[in-house]
């Protein structure tokens, strides 16, 4: 495959790239065959279940096991006490002002979030294990709990971490350009205040753990729901002190993660310790409920955006104060998301000045971390939102808006405002394609008509670019890189071993697809292995839409080792020179195609050896990591229609279009699933989602009763289509597309009910925009009345005349 | 204070003595040993257990073992006819129904309830008809065209099959 990917290096069309070829991993799947960490029984297993803080801080006086113990079938209790040695749970980052506190497997002293693990019982089946639980006795005294992150920075309030005697975590500052300037020379200054909420990423597989271990070899085995293996292994090795080389990870099937299995978790460190203590399988499910409360959460951010702008719609500077809610303790990733944010405050324009300012705060809750998109969606969302007011409060069509300040095609590699080099796009043509899809003058018009009729309709447009590929090692806290190996086993069939570790991607179908293009072979004839720290060189793993761009690449670059291997000694054996070898069909063929040597034929004779060039190594194998040298930067335009309920608040998606480009594409059913799911995800924050804690730290939405995972029926059906902008960072063209979806569609959907709501006077709502809070929105709108306009708007409260007349207004800033 | 009961799991008897409050999610997975019925709630709300009790879909996390004692269940194991897939699964794998897979299983068992009552449901009954279940992966556009591609693939066979008669 070339730079473009439309053709292979040996000059062949591509065969299998970019075919809608059916997942290799799906028969298993969709007969209840394969194996998620739980299906696995072993004899002698034992199970394990956490007793867990029933509150969100408090100080722990006692705790009695006794009752439990005596159960018969239970055969272990442990407290924090007992795991005092058990390293404490890894936080990656680092930073000049971050504070750490120590993260223990099992809480000793003090609980500092709801479901935060004080105990641990093993016993000989679940239902036994479970009714020990509820026979541990603890003692606790509650103290008083930080939830409001604004209040948890002021003087006068209690601390998470008593020795920070602050309950600042971080602070961190992007600063670039002169903002001083351009808020001063601005025509328009606008601002909002936006709440980014706490979401659940749900995963429908909970996290499970199995561990064994065997004293005699000095191996332990971990199984777990995990999307880093190789990291994980590394970490469970630090936290139940053996040597790295004991210990193994096997990522089995896992049943999705979004970031949540991003992570390195009590569990992960209790099962292992528990199997070593005790000489036994253990293994541990997480419980839905304990899905709410010790699963990471995502988001949870307070911004105040601002936007300085010329009087004709061109961005002068952005200004963000940024508080994140990081919970209790840091996770693996806690303190990056909030800085990917900083990073993506460009979106897709031209800014001249910038300052991002973010301060972390600790509050009794579960921490937060990476969810699918891990900070960009939250800096989507502000730079979407502000972009619309922004239009609106200079009476623009926010389309015509955003062509203005885009960057155009032929300044790429753009570098932005925040310091990254954008690859390649072209936000224009992105734009137009979504807009002609969408029908969007017509929806216009139709709009126009339904305020004569009291009919709200409201177009939403976003323009995103996110942040993929991740990354190039300098910008990633633990490597960026990630390896593959091809392995062309002796009768000619393939193996490869990718780091990327998949959980629903369908990197076994989509790797396949592309080693076969490359080999001239069927993808049938490839078998991809993942997820075994003992069967795949260190990898780094599946997340940050990475799988395919940075996994993927390894793979490609390994295979292209192995095909100059196979040209020198199909160069010996066909009497010729290695550069006119060609690979294609099953065949190598010397230049003029008179000579040729079978692919299984040859590969064989590099295992036979016996006819090889001096100095050949024998066997096929090869191993490539590949760093890459850049961030991608897929995008796309996004753009909903809806209708609003001004009596009820209820809001109808009716149409929802997507034009994306992550480069080019190897697999197009999989491409646009992920981009379902993505939009799927990014709508149910928009309309439905929301981690909610209550004053004493109590979660409201512990269960999928009260916590809306959107079903079927609340969408209408995705339009999608794409624009082809081939990345130059890797060979393969490709950018990455796993978080799309839930970046673009978050702003999009909450710009078309506030668009839908503008002759009302509703300028932002926050998220979820469940039917009361938007009936709330207009009510408040409606000089003292609940009753929304009548139908007959008068002029003035057309879009654009009202932002100048209402509150919205044009404001100068000193 | 453990109860026998005998289950038809496909086709299959299995006997067991039982607590009685053995989950039958956890009788198919522990005592049959059939894993492809996943846990993904354990309070009816997921669908990820949805298996066939005598026919009709039901969320076996919140059955009990002893009541199902002499019933047929039927589980995504159940379904393909030696290699041959069932036209359900057919339609996932085809449409690219599935992601993670692990809603799979319930997903399909729950729209071949749907079909045996619907057989051409329109795709708004097809997403009102498996509105139990969650996904979190392909934001069920494709779901929705696997059981479309399984509608008319079943109709099909059974026009023909009611042909040969």
């Amino acid at each position: 495959m070339a730079k473009n990917g439309k053709a292979s290096s040996n000059g062949k069309a591509a065969h299998w790239v970019g075919k809608k070829l059916k997942r290799k991993e799906d028969p298993r799947l969709i007969q209840g065959i394969s194996h998620y960490t739980d299906d696995f029984k072993m004899a002698g297993m034992l199970y394990c279940v956490l007793v867990r803080s029933p509150h969100a801080h408090a100080e722990i006086k006692a705790i009695r096991t006794d009752a439990a113990r005596a159960l018969p079938g239970v055969v272990a209790v442990f407290t924090g006490e007992d795991t005092s040695a058990v390293g404490g749970i890894p936080c990656a980052m680092q930073m000049p002002d971050l504070k750490v506190p120590r993260h223990p497997v099992l809480a000793t002293g003090r609980v500092r979030y709801l479901g935060e693990p004080v105990a641990a019982i093993v016993a000989e089946d679940i239902y036994t294990a479970s009714d020990a639980a509820e026979l541990v006795e603890v003692d606790y005294e509650p103290l008083p709990v930080v939830i409001d992150m604004e209040k948890a920075l002021s003087s006068d309030t209690p601390y998470v971490h008593d020795q920070f005697n602050s309950n600042q975590a971080f602070t961190h500052t992007l600063k670039n350009g002169d903002i001083e300037a351009a808020f001063k020379k601005a025509d328009c200054i606008a601002s909002q205040r936006m709440l980014n909420q706490r979401l659940a990423p749900i995963a429908m597989e909970p996290r499970a753990v199995i561990a064994e271990y065997l004293p005699g070899e000095n191996r332990l085995t971990v199984w777990s729901s995990t999307q880093i293996p190789h990291l994980l292994k590394t970490q469970i090795s630090v936290m139940v002190g053996l040597p790295e080389t004991a210990v193994r990870v096997i990522a089995p099937e896992v049943g999705g993660g979004f970031g949540s299995k991003l992570n390195v978790y009590a569990e992960e460190g209790i099962v292992p310790w528990l199997a070593m203590k005790l000489g036994r399988l253990v293994k541990w499910n997480e419980t839905r409920r304990e899905n709410f409360l010790a699963t990471i959460h995502g988001r949870d951010t307070i911004n105040d955006v601002e936007l300085a702008l010329k009087k004709d719609g061109t961005i002068l500077g952005m200004r963000a104060r940024i508080l994140a809610d990081l919970g209790a303790y840091h996770q693996l990733l806690t303190p990056l998301i909030p800085q990917l944010t900083a990073l993506m405050h460009a979106g897709c324009y031209r800014i001249p000045a910038i300052q991002i300012d973010i301060v972390g705060v600790f509050t009794n809750k579960m921490s937060t971390d990476a969810y699918r998109g891990a900070g960009r969606p939250e800096a989507c969302y502000n730079v979407e939102r502000i972009m619309d007011i922004g239009a609106r409060e200079l009476g623009m069509d926010p389309v015509e808006f955003r062509l203005k300040n885009f960057p155009q095609p032929k300044e790429f590699p753009y570098t932005t405002i925040t310091g990254l080099t954008y690859d390649s796009a072209k936000y224009q043509e992105s734009l137009k394609k979504a807009l002609k899809l969408a029908g969007y003058d017509a929806l216009r018009k139709r709009q126009k008509a339904g305020w004569k009729s009291g009919k709200y309709y409201g177009i939403g447009v976003s323009t995103y670019v996110e942040i993929c590929a991740i990354g190039p090692s300098a910008a990633t806290p633990a490597g960026g890189w990630e390896s593959g190996t091809v392995r062309i086993e002796p009768t000619g069939k393939v193996t490869l071993l990718t780091g990327a570790s998949p959980h629903g991607q369908g990197e076994e179908t989509t790797f396949a697809q592309l080693i076969a293009d490359e080999l001239g072979i069927d993808p049938g004839d490839v078998n991809v292995i993942h997820g075994d720290t003992l069967a795949v060189p260190y990898g780094i793993g599946t997340f940050g839409s990475r799988g395919t761009a940075v996994g993927g690449t390894a793979a490609y670059l390994a295979t292209q080792k192995l095909k100059a291997k196979m040209a020198t000694l199909a160069a010996h054996l066909l009497g010729c020179k290695p550069a006119d070898i060609t690979i294609g069909r099953g065949r190598l063929s010397a230049k003029g195609g008179k000579k040729s040597i079978s692919f299984g034929e040859l590969v064989m004779s590099a295992y036979t050896a016996r006819n090889i060039p001096a100095g050949f190594e024998p066997g096929m194998e090869a191993t490539h990591f590949f760093e890459p040298s850049n961030f991608t930067f897929p995008f796309g335009t996004h753009i909903a229609s809806v209708e609003v309920d001004a009596e009820t608040g209820e809001v109808k998606i009716e149409k929802y279009v997507g034009v994306d480009d992550c480069g080019n594409v190897i697999n197009p059913l999989i491409v646009d699933g992920q981009i379902h799911g993505g939009i799927a995800q990014g709508l149910g924050q928009a309309m439905w989602e929301e981690v909610i804690y209550n004053e004493d730290g109590q979660l409201i939405t512990g269960s999928l009763m009260d916590y809306v995972i959107p079903k079927a029926h609340f969408f209408p059906e995705f339009t999608l289509d794409r624009t082809v902008t081939p990345s130059p960072v890797n060979p393969m063209g490709v950018k990455g597309v796993g978080e799309a979806g839930t970046i673009a569609s978050t702003p999009c959907m909450v710009n078309a009910v506030c668009d839908a709501l503008a002759p009302l006077g509703v300028r932002h709502i926050d998220m979820p925009l469940k039917p009361e809070r938007v009936w709330k929105a207009i009510a408040a709108e409606q000089s003292g009345g609940m009753d929304p306009l009548p139908p007959e708007l008068s002029s003035a409260a057309k879009r654009g005349t009202s932002a100048k007349a209402g509150k919205s207004s044009t404001r100068r800033r000193p | 204070m453990k109860k026998n009961v005998t289950i038809s799991v496909n086709g299959i008897d299995q006997r067991a003595s039982v607590e009685p409050r053995l989950l039958l999610v956890h009788f198919l997975r522990e005592v049959a040993g059939l894993t492809g019925t996943h846990i993904g709630c354990e309070t009816s709300l997921c669908g990820a257990c949805t298996v066939l009790l005598d026919g009709r879909a039901v969320k076996s996390c919140t059955v009990l073992a002893v009541q199902a004692d002499g019933r047929k269940v039927t589980t995504v194991e159940g379904l393909a006819d030696g290699d041959k897939l069932h036209p359900i699964q057919e339609g996932f794998w085809e449409e690219h129904g599935l992601q993670c897979g692990f809603c799979t299983p319930g997903m399909i068992m729950c729209s071949h309830d749907l079909l045996e009552h619907h057989p051409s449901p329109s795709d708004s009954e097809i997403r009102e008809g498996i509105n139990g279940n969650l996904c979190r992966c392909t934001g069920y556009q494709h779901i929705v065209a696997a059981v479309r591609n399984a509608s008319r693939k079943m109709s099909k066979r059974a026009t023909a099959r009611a042909g040969a008669r």
